[in-house]
């Protein structure tokens, strides 16, 4: 039997699981931001910055993201560690699309 | 089954690598023209400011701006790199423990030669800076070397700046196809756009020279070299070339690369060389 | 050792036109190391410019004021050949004096 549950449905259903799962002594996942999910962020947003790296064209911003997100994950904030894992992400490709077009975009600027 | 290429499908593969090598952007076969580049440079600037006189590019926001450059000629009668400049004629004199002295590693004694670097270095196939060349004396005479962004680099290059004021950027770029990529290497760092603010070293000294960036009147980049090492008020002290890139790369968000990276010396090559003709200057001094 | 006292006074007329560069940490006393404790506060506090035994020129100084000041000021009097002393003591109590000629 197939299970289509809402997404209030399934709060509703893990929050009756809660005192179990706090019996049982382990910790809840909640619908919100988990660590599995903060670990894959966080992952994504160090690669893209290495590639950044090897383009020799990272952003202090960027670095600076990645360190927020581990110190909220570190906190057990894990919202606001997907959330600043993420904005690194978008930083660091931003970097690299930066450095890609800018190949051939600095002859635009060139005096001639 | 098995395609053999009979003689018209030869012809066709030919013609069609032929028509993908004339579809090479046009900058990989270009071959840089420093001197052509060195020309236009200069016109820019002088066509811009015309009533800048040529040797006085050198002097930065000076040549931009009167109010500032009142307050610079009095302070030059008492220069605040005065001690900074002291400190390094003191160390250049300073021999080594094994005896020897930074002279040694010099021609003419390490006095007046400050408008001849960077310099391509054709047995090692680099750019060689005078920041490089002097922590190379130390290593080759078993000294640590000094940290490119500190003070004693700084005094050091402002002695050797001193002793060459006046004399003209003699920057040479020798025919070597190495030292024609290091040049451009330079120039394209030069115009590209880093950091999350998207500057380029030209977007604020090319295209905003005398402009303002909050309380600083930007310098432009025709003999912005010259001055250098320059003592900032900002810095409360002297600091180097490498300093100077490296907290213009962090001021617009870019991570600065380490001092002394091939971009950096490659990129001080092309600035001297298209300043070549106006006279050193430094060591200088900033707001 | 040298002076930590670079100054120059020069006569024009009835005034003399005094510059002068001191060289001095001026710490604030707000400036952390590398460590991130504070570097202590150590700047000048009193400076003071004598001629013929009258006090010219005296600057009461705190932690406002940056590294290796610079100093320019006139006074009314002063000759050419006369002496000009010029000293400062900081709030670690250290001192430094020198006097030069009017030009």
């Amino acid at each position: 039997m197939t299970m289509i549950q809402s997404r209030a449905q399934m709060r509703l259903s893990i929050f009756s699981l809660i005192p179990v799962l706090l019996i049982a002594g382990t910790a809840s996942a909640s619908a919100a931001g988990s660590e599995t999910d903060f670990r894959a962020a966080y992952a994504a947003a160090e690669a893209a910055e290495q590639e950044a790296g090897r383009l020799r064209n990272q952003w202090t911003v960027t670095a600076a993201a990645l360190a927020d997100a581990k110190t909220a994950a570190g906190k057990g904030d894990f919202d606001k560690a997907i959330s600043s894992a993420k904005e690194a992400e978008a930083l660091a490709k931003a970097s690299i699309f930066q450095a890609t077009s800018e190949k051939e975009a600095w002859k635009d600027l060139e005096i001639r | 089954m098995v395609l053999v290429l009979t003689p018209p499908r030869l012809v066709l593969a030919a013609l069609a690598a032929l028509a993908l090598s004339a579809m090479q952007p046009a900058g990989a076969a270009e071959q840089p023209d420093p001197a052509a580049d060195a020309k236009a440079f200069r016109n820019y600037f002088v066509r811009k400011f015309p009533d800048v006189k040529l040797e006085d590019f050198v002097n930065g926001p000076y040549a931009l701006n009167e109010d500032m450059r009142r307050q610079w000629e009095e302070k030059e009668q008492f220069p605040p790199y005065e001690f900074s400049l002291e400190m390094g004629k003191e160390m250049f004199a300073r021999a080594f423990p094994n005896g020897r002295t930074y002279a040694d590693c010099f021609p003419n004694q390490g006095v007046g030669i400050r408008q001849n670097y960077p310099y391509f270095d054709d047995r090692e196939g680099k750019v060689v800076t005078l920041e490089l060349a002097l922590n190379r004396c130390r290593e080759t005479n078993g000294e640590k070397p000094f940290s490119y962004l500190g003070d004693e680099m700084a005094a050091l290059t402002a002695y050797m700046a001193f002793t060459s004021r006046g004399k003209p950027f003699d920057i040479k770029i020798p025919d070597d196809p190495r030292a024609l990529e290091a040049y451009q290497n330079g120039k394209r760092y030069f115009y590209t756009r880093r950091g999350q603010l998207n500057f380029s070293c030209a977007t604020c000294h090319v295209q905003n020279p005398g402009e303002r960036m909050r309380a600083e009147v930007l310098a432009p980049a025709l003999g912005i070299l010259n001055a250098m090492p320059i003592y900032r008020s900002d810095w409360g002290g002297m600091g180097t070339i490498s300093r100077r890139f490296t907290t213009c790369n962090s001021q617009i968000r870019g991570v600065p690369l380490a001092p002394q990276d091939e971009e950096y010396r490659d990129l001080e090559y092309y600035l001297s060389y298209v300043s070549n003709g106006l006279p050193i200057s430094g060591p200088g001094a900033r707001p | 050792m040298a002076s930590s006292i670079r100054v120059r006074a020069t006569a024009n007329g009835e005034i003399t036109d005094v510059q002068t560069l001191i060289q001095h940490p001026m710490e604030s006393g707000f400036v952390r190391d590398a460590k991130g404790g504070f570097i202590p506060a150590h700047f000048i506090q009193e400076l003071t410019f004598e001629h013929d035994g009258r006090k010219v020129f005296v600057a009461d100084w705190g932690t406002a004021v940056s590294k290796d000041p610079y100093v320019k000021f006139s006074f009314k009097g002063g000759n050419k050949g006369d002496d000009l002393k010029v000293s400062w003591i900081d709030n670690k109590g250290e001192t430094d004096t020198t006097t030069v000629k009017i030009q």
